[in-house]
Parts: structure tokens; C-alpha cells; sequence
């Protein structure tokens, strides 16, 4: 009884210490201080002369861990400590998904490293940038001439409204290095088997899925088991459907467009006849995307609708035979509409002791030599594109492409950039529409309830 | 309570407390254990707690939300949805290699095997492996143009060949006989470990009964390892319930968001979307249910053996 007594009083101090302990901590966030206003320095108050800046240590945090990315950034770190012996460059670089999830509590201490490749989405710059971590770069954009160096169509994948409430617009965040955009591959080998040349319209692309399928080709691979993939598969079939202005605001998370149109029903009609028509591989649902781009470069499939990051590993394995084309419209000479945007941009943190030297440091690895050395690492770089020289075949195919793409303005924002919620249920609406177990109306009723929600509490 | 009803126990000479050092000191000798389980384990759950009644991104200052998360939690289809995976998952992780279990080391310790200590690896051996490891191969295996698909070609059911974790009816059961593999090796071994120290007595008096192999399965060997059941279908319960890797690699929750699971949930928010508090909610829940089901276990068992 006593030992009763006497557990229950222990439970009681302890369940009371608990209480204590739950109250004397204070609110979640309140240890990092208020987001004040980030400086927003006039364009005659920055300083350019790098190497007058006295000594500096800048801390940069970056993604660039694979093959050519990594490459670009040691010539170009090494350039830019060389030029300017008095920064000395801290470089610390992770995986995209632990840069994604480490960066939102680097960011919240107290010292924040200077540069940061931070993700243009919603729930990553997004949010930096509603946290005032992030300090605004119009006045250095000004000083560096970076709007003559990028189109708007590039800048404005980074550009947010200081309370990081609309996206497209507003104050400039970041600067990216490499640009992407989502075509077609093909195999030219299979191609000219099928009697066919690349597709320049999309009723031809259509006919040469048709006829792929008809000669036993697998038409387009497809890896969907990661969920993202047909994304991009879905956002290529609907620039043929939708106009462009409506994709971007409906991409920005704006308010004034609706998923439910007749127009957006059609493309996602579109996309599950070709599934009936059996012109995507078995499974695709339950195949990984690697698995999928794998087996197109060893020669299984026609077609496959992907990114330009692909290219370098299905040149190495396709070699000539691959060739790239920017989606076609419905003539020839139709206006270009392609899903795309940038490699993550490097931004600086507002809490960095050192914005000038950030500046330099971000000019210096986008500038026109910058441009040369990507290309020559096997990149594709967001500005220059055109002036670039490189082989004829795929690598050509693919800047030009992006080239054509930028100079018409003609890139469309990745869809899963509208709500912080999107990805998932794009990416989770997608596998059900392509697996039929919803309808293209279903389909779309469940965007529109996440991006109508999003877009009317955002204001 | 006076001092005459208080029933004393082996009192110290001449005093009126008990032997040894007085209690205060007793605490003492706790405390080091103490700060380190409540620094490590008591503060980490009391913050969970603390932060699943805030609405916060991490970020800038979180806003007071009561009880606003865990209504939302209820209110949330998918969420249930995803707790009910979790549910399923039992069966796969704790049910099934209970039963497996329970046969493989009946005949494993009945049929007195030679190599047992091999055998006995070799069914432990998924437990060595990363789970992650696991969860790629398996990834293979279930792939449209995989092992599996193979296999059943092989023998002619290619009408049954499908990329298994794409599809809508088959991705939860696939997702859950990895786990099936995964646990059976430990719950075999526990089981194992628990039926070899039967005394083989009771066999013999069984059998003198005229008991056969599977009625001497049920009256004898059975209730012997009632403790070991119990500490094999907590652990996996608890591992069924906490599923995160594999899913993460094999599926992300998909297709659509069939194999969705609740700490998939905790860490797509609070690290993807940067719902801090709703994530600290759904894990305080996860944690109360784990909590719960433990508890039912251990009672059952409790009170079969006493």
C-alpha cells in the first residue's frame, strides 16, 4: 500500500515535472529571432570590387555531388579563389535530399552558412524567404547586369514576394547556373526502322507512337513507381491542350484559373487513351524511373518523355542513335510550350556577414566563362544557351532546345510548384488516373480542390 | 493509514525504518540513469507533445493550435486511411511470422536437425540485413521485368505478371510480405530459443499420455513459449506500426496513396511540407496506439501466465 502510495506520488511529481517542463519552454520558433525585414541595400550601396572586400571565408552549401556538376563547381570554386585570393571558399556539399532536409534547420541557427542552393518550391525557398531567411538580390541584380544575363522566363523561377506568399513575382531570391526542360527522347535508329523522322507536330508524334506500337516497339517507357515521373509525362501533354499563361498560374499557385476546364479534361483524356492504346510499357506504374530511362537507353522503347538532366547517362549508352526534340505544338512553327526551369538557384542567407562577397562569389559562377565551363563539363547552362559550341548530335539537340525554349519564352513552370501539397497529389492523382481508377473528371476535381484551397487562403 | 494498519516490513533493530540507506538515497543512486532517460526519452516526447499543439514551420514562430492538430488528424481521410495500412501491415509483420514462426521452430527444435545452428542463420540473416538494403532488392524482385514476373513466367502464369507494387490491389500486400521475410527470422529464433528450454520430461509424459506430434505442439510447447510470443508480437507490432523505410524506398505511398503509412506521413511533413506541429501530432498519436497495443499484448499474456 505504501509502495502504491508512494509510486503514485512519484508518478505525480514526475507527470507534474513534465507539465513544467511542457510550460517553461516556450513557443516553437521563438528562440530564433523575429524575421525582421531583410535589408534591402539600393544598387549604389553594394560593393562589386571582390577583391577589395578585405578577408573573407564564405561558407557555401551546395548540391553539386554528381559527375559533371561536381566538376563544374571544383574548376569554377578554384577560379574564383584564385582570382580573389583574400575569399577563401568553405564549400560543403550534399546529396539534393539531405541538402532539402538539413537546410531548413541550418538556416534557423543563429550562423547560417552564406550561400545556399536552395530548392525555387514553395516549401523550401518559399518558406525561406516568409522566414526572412533569405536576403532579397534586386540591388546586386542591378550592379551585375544579371537581368541582361538571364531572360525573365529563368529569373522568375526565383523571384517571390517578401512574404514569400506569391511565386513568379516580386523580389529576386536566387541565381541558377544550369537550366532543364522536359522534351521528347528518341531512339533515331528505331525511328528510321519505323520509316519515321523526329516528330514536328504533335498529331505526327501521336502517328508515331501509333505506329510504334504496331510494330511490336514498346512506344514510350515510363517509370511511374516513384510517383513524380508522370508529372512531367502529364504537364508535356497538357502544354499541347492548355494555353501557357493558364498553365503558369495554375503552376504559381495563382488565383484566376481552374483545373477544371474542358481544355485540362482533354489532356488528361488524352493521356489515358494513349494507356489503353497500350503505347506505355507493361507496369510502368509499378516500374522505378531509373529502371524505366535504363531500359530506354539500352534500346526498349521509341520514345521517352523526360528531362534534359538525362542526357549525359543516355548519350553514353544510346550514343548517336538519341536525339531530343522540344514537345511539338499542333503545326510546325507553333509557338514553343515545354515544361521547364532551372537547376536550384544559390541564394544568400540574410544573415550572412558577408553579402558582397556572396554576390561576387554568385556572379562569378554564372557569368558568361562560367556558361563555358558548364558546357564543357557536360551541363546544360541557363543562359548563353545559343552561343554555346558543342558536338552536333544529342548535346546539340538539347541546347538548342533549351534555347529555343528560353528565347520564346516558351518554358511552363513544373506543376508541382503550385501548393506545398501538390507534388504529392498531382503525383498520387496521376498513378490513379493512368491506372483508370479514376476518371479524367475525378482527376481533375482532386487538383482543383488542393490548388483552389491553397490559392484562397493564400490571398 | 496509522501506524498500527501499516504493515511493516523487516525492520532494522531498534528503528522504525527499514534496512539499508534511507530512501532519499536510494533516489540518488537513480538519478545518473534518470537524467540520462529523461534528457534522451522523457524531454524528446514531452517536446513531441509541446510542438503537436503548435501550428509551426520550423521556421518562423509557431502559433498557438490546442488541440487543432490531432482534430485535424481525425478529420483526415488519407490519415485514417494511412493508419488503417498500418494496421494491415500487422498481419504481414507480426501475424504471419508468428505462425511461420511458431512451425519452422517446432520442427526446427522437434526434429532435432542436424546444422541447426546453420539453419538457425540462415532464417535469421534477413534481420543482419539494412532494411533499406531490403527494400531495394525487394524493389528488384516486384519490378514488371523482375524476379518475381520471371518466375511466374517461368511456370507459365503470365497472366499474372504485373508490376506488383504499382498496382492498386497488390502494392499493400507486397509491401507486407517483405516484412513477412524480414520478421520471420527473428520471431523463429525467439520462439527457438524459448522451446529449448522445455524440459524434455514433459515431452515424454506427453507422449506417455498418448499425445501426437501436433496435439503435444498445442498442450506442451505451446504454453511454454507464451513469454516468447509475447516479446515477438511486441516487437514486430511495434515494427509493423513504425514502417517507414520501406515504404519510402519501395513505393513512397503509392500508387495513389495505397500504401501510404503514418510515419511516412510525420516525415513527408515535417521535413517536405514543414508542418511541424501537425507531423509532432501524428507521431504522439503513433506513439499512444504502439502504446496501447503493447499494453493489450503484455496483458494477455500477463494474466494467461499467472
Amino acid at each position: 500500500m505504501i509502495a502504491s502510495i508512494r509510486a503514485g506520488r512519484t508518478r505525480a511529481v514526475l507527470s507534474a515535472g513534465l507539465v513544467a517542463l511542457a510550460a517553461a519552454a516556450c513557443a516553437p520558433g521563438s528562440s530564433a529571432p523575429p524575421a525582421a525585414p531583410p535589408a534591402r541595400p539600393e544598387a549604389s550601396a553594394v560593393r562589386t570590387d571582390a577583391a577589395a572586400l578585405g578577408d573573407v571565408t564564405l561558407t557555401i552549401w551546395d548540391q553539386e555531388v554528381r559527375g559533371g556538376q561536381a566538376a563544374q563547381m571544383k574548376q569554377l570554386n578554384a577560379a574564383f579563389e584564385a582570382k580573389y585570393p583574400n575569399i577563401k571558399l568553405n564549400r560543403v556539399s550534399r546529396s539534393f535530399d539531405d541538402l532539402n532536409t538539413t537546410l531548413r534547420l541550418a538556416l534557423s541557427g543563429n550562423e547560417p552558412p552564406d550561400v545556399v542552393e536552395a530548392n525555387n518550391g514553395r516549401s523550401s525557398m518559399g518558406a525561406f524567404v516568409k522566414a526572412g531567411q533569405l536576403r532579397p538580390l534586386d540591388a546586386y541584380a542591378e550592379a551585375y547586369g544579371w537581368k541582361k544575363r538571364y531572360p525573365e522566363s529563368v529569373l522568375r523561377y526565383s523571384r517571390y514576394s517578401p512574404d514569400g506568399k506569391l511565386f513568379g513575382e516580386g523580389d529576386l531570391y536566387g541565381l541558377p547556373q544550369v537550366g532543364e526542360v522536359v522534351g521528347i527522347f528518341y531512339n533515331a535508329a528505331k525511328l528510321s526502322k519505323l520509316g519515321l523522322g523526329p516528330p514536328k507536330t504533335w498529331d505526327e508524334f501521336q502517328a508515331a507512337l501509333a505506329k510504334a506500337k504496331e510494330a511490336g516497339e514498346v512506344p514510350a517507357q515510363l517509370g511511374n513507381l516513384d510517383k513524380w515521373p508522370a508529372v512531367h509525362l502529364f504537364g508535356t501533354v497538357q502544354g499541347r491542350a492548355v494555353p501557357a499563361d493558364q498553365i503558369s498560374t495554375l503552376a504559381f499557385g495563382r488565383k484566376g484559373a481552374s483545373w477544371t476546364t474542358p481544355e485540362n479534361t482533354r489532356a488528361a483524356g488524352q493521356l489515358v487513351d494513349w494507356v489503353n492504346k497500350g503505347y506505355f510499357n507493361k507496369g510502368f506504374n509499378g516500374q522505378g524511373y531509373d529502371a524505366a530511362w535504363q531500359a530506354f537507353g539500352k534500346g526498349e522503347g521509341v520514345f521517352l518523355i523526360a528531362g534534359t538532366w538525362l542526357l549525359a547517362d543516355l548519350e553514353k549508352s544510346l550514343g548517336k542513335d538519341l536525339g531530343f526534340v522540344l514537345p511539338p505544338g499542333p503545326t510546325a512553327d507553333a509557338a514553343p510550350v515545354a515544361t521547364g526551369g532551372t537547376g536550384l538557384p544559390f541564394a544568400i542567407t540574410a544573415k550572412s556577414p558577408h553579402p558582397d562577397a556572396a554576390a561576387a562569389y554568385i556572379d562569378f559562377i554564372t557569368n558568361a566563362d562560367a556558361m563555358k565551363v558548364l558546357t564543357a563539363t557536360g551541363n546544360l547552362p541557363v543562359a548563353d544557351t545559343d552561343r554555346q559550341t558543342v558536338n552536333a548530335g544529342p548535346q546539340q539537340d538539347v541546347f538548342t532546345a533549351f534555347g529555343t525554349a528560353t528565347k520564346n519564352d516558351g518554358l511552363v513552370p513544373y506543376l508541382d510548384y503550385a501548393t506545398p501539397t501538390f507534388a504529392d497529389t498531382l503525383g498520387a492523382a496521376l498513378q490513379d488516373l493512368l491506372a483508370e481508377k479514376s476518371t479524367p473528371e475525378e482527376f481533375l476535381a482532386t487538383l482543383e480542390k488542393d490548388y483552389k484551397t491553397f490559392a484562397d487562403s493564400n490571398g | 493509514m496509522t501506524t498500527g494498519t501499516r504493515p511493516r516490513r523487516r525492520a532494522g533493530p531498534g528503528t522504525g525504518h527499514p534496512p539499508g540507506e534511507p530512501r532519499r538515497v536510494a533516489y540518488l543512486y537513480l538519478l545518473p540513469a534518470f537524467v540520462v532517460y529523461a534528457a534522451f526519452l522523457l524531454y524528446p516526447i514531452g517536446r513531441a507533445v509541446h510542438l503537436s499543439l503548435y501550428e509551426w514551420d520550423g521556421l518562423t514562430l509557431g502559433r498557438w493550435a490546442g488541440l487543432a492538430n490531432y482534430a485535424a488528424i481525425a478529420a483526415d481521410e488519407g490519415l485514417r486511411a494511412a493508419f488503417g495500412h498500418a494496421l494491415v501491415l500487422i498481419v504481414f509483420y507480426a501475424l504471419a511470422p508468428l505462425a511461420i514462426g511458431l512451425v519452422l521452430a517446432a520442427i526446427l527444435n522437434h526434429a532435432k536437425v542436424r546444422g541447426l545452428g546453420f539453419f538457425r542463420t540462415v532464417v535469421f540473416l534477413p534481420q543482419v540485413v539494412a532494411m533499406v538494403v531490403v527494400a531495394v532488392a525487394w524493389r528488384r524482385v516486384y519490378a514488371p521485368d523482375g524476379t518475381l514476373n520471371d518466375l511466374l513466367g517461368a511456370v507459365g502464369l503470365d497472366a499474372l505478371t504485373r508490376g506488383w507494387l504499382g498496382d492498386h490491389a497488390f502494392a499493400l500486400p507486397a509491401v507486407g510480405v517483405v516484412g513477412t521475410w524480414f520478421e520471420t527470422g527473428l520471431v523463429t529464433v525467439l520462439l527457438l530459443a524459448g522451446m529449448s528450454r522445455v524440459p524434455v520430461e514433459l515431452y515424454e509424459a506427453a507422449r506417455l499420455d498418448g499425445a501426437g506430434a501436433v496435439k503435444e505442439f498445442f498442450a506442451v510447447t505451446l504454453p511454454s513459449v507464451r513469454g516468447e510470443i509475447a516479446v515477438a508480437l511486441t516487437l514486430t507490432v511495434i515494427a509493423a506500426l513504425r514502417t517507414f523505410d520501406l515504404v519510402y524506398i519501395t513505393t513512397r505511398g503509392g500508387p495513389g496513396d495505397s500504401t501510404s503509412v503514418p510515419s511516412y506521413e510525420i516525415y513527408h511533413r515535417a521535413f517536405g511540407l514543414g508542418q511541424v506541429g501537425s507531423a509532432a501530432a501524428i507521431g504522439v498519436t503513433l506513439t499512444v496506439v504502439i502504446f496501447a497495443i503493447s499494453l493489450v499484448i503484455n496483458r494477455f499474456a500477463d494474466r494467461r501466465e499467472s
